[in-house]
């Protein structure tokens, strides 16, 4: 007979046995992390989910399962699946972000390429350097005006 | 010629599964048509007839179609990984806006190199010529802020998806 229960056996006011698939992962330390679980899941279902693994997995399992608890209490409607939109949401933006950016390096990359080669003769009259500002392929054939 | 539905509505998956009449005003037929039997069996299976029926009555009946549905998606995410379920899919897509965001630190970190490479020619140019007809290179929209909102309900990273963690129960803070 177990002098301390577990939460599971403490919430359902049952004897915990001894090998009360609860006990483990649901501390009696911890009285809501097994009421949200079997609030969304139901303690029959989350007994079923957890003996159908095997033990070293278990732990876990009820880590998810009361996360998932959690995150369905806070947001009844969309629960995890809310995070995963946000987080879906998120990575679009930074990858848009990380884009702008790359496309903006490149711009400036071709203008600082552009620049390097009127610079090649700083004693010429900047009248002419103007007019051969025009031409293309003037010094480089991977010069590009974007004027 | 007597027949048990003698309503005209065929039953809804729920109560086909349930084995039960589907009256008028049941709470599932809406949401799990008898074309989806898969649906409304999966959700039984992870949540619960009960549990499910609780939820959807608790709130609004235009957020109903949305709450199934991603109980729906979380049952399937737990049946596919007994595990982790969709906390799964959670980790590797917070691992990923991660490794995005130094991207986006690193490529940042380009921009401004590049920026004063394009100031320094920019100076050289103008006492030069005289002249400083382009707009300033790179000096507009480079106010980025990668820390945008992220929900506080972020899973730890003890997660992999391979993961063999064996951290006992009590320490799911959030």
């Amino acid at each position: 007979m177990a002098s301390t229960r577990c939460a599971a056996c403490k919430y359902l006011r049952r004897r915990c046995p001894s090998d009360c698939i609860f006990s483990l992962y649901f501390p009696s330390n911890n009285p809501q992390r097994f009421a949200y679980v079997h609030k969304i899941f139901g303690a029959s279902n989350v007994g079923k989910m957890l003996q159908d693994l095997p033990v070293h997995r278990r732990a876990d399992a009820a880590d998810s399962l009361y996360y998932e608890a959690h995150c369905r209490i806070k947001d009844p409607v969309y629960g995890c699946v809310g995070i995963i939109n946000i987080l879906h949401q998120e990575i679009h933006n930074v990858q848009c972000q990380i884009a702008k950016i790359q496309a903006e390096i490149a711009f400036l990359g071709t203008h600082a390429q552009s620049d390097q080669q009127l610079q090649i003769a700083p004693n010429l009259d900047p009248n002419f350097l103007a007019e051969q500002k025009g031409l293309s392929n003037s010094f480089d054939d991977s010069s590009t005006w974007f004027f | 010629m007597a027949s048990s539905s003698s309503y005209s509505n065929p039953p809804c998956a729920a109560c086909k599964f349930l084995r039960r009449k589907c009256l008028p005003g049941c709470i599932f037929a809406p949401y799990f048509p008898p074309e989806e039997p898969q649906k409304f069996a999966n959700v039984h299976k992870i949540f619960g007839a009960s549990n499910v029926s609780k939820l959807l009555n608790e709130i609004l009946p235009h957020q109903r179609e949305d709450a199934v549905n991603s109980l729906a998606y979380e049952a399937d995410a737990r049946l596919k990984d007994p595990v982790y379920g969709c906390v799964g899919a959670i980790s590797v897509l917070q691992r990923q806006v991660l490794h995005l965001q130094k991207e986006l630190d690193a490529t940042n970190a380009d921009l401004m190199r590049y920026t004063g490479s394009e100031t320094s020619y920019l100076n050289q140019m103008t006492a030069q010529f005289g002249r400083m007809g382009r707009g300033g290179g790179g000096g507009g929209g480079a106010s980025f802020n990668p820390n945008s909102g992220f929900p506080a309900a972020t899973y730890s990273s003890q997660w992999n998806n391979d993961s063999n963690s064996s951290e006992h129960g009590g320490n799911g803070s959030m």
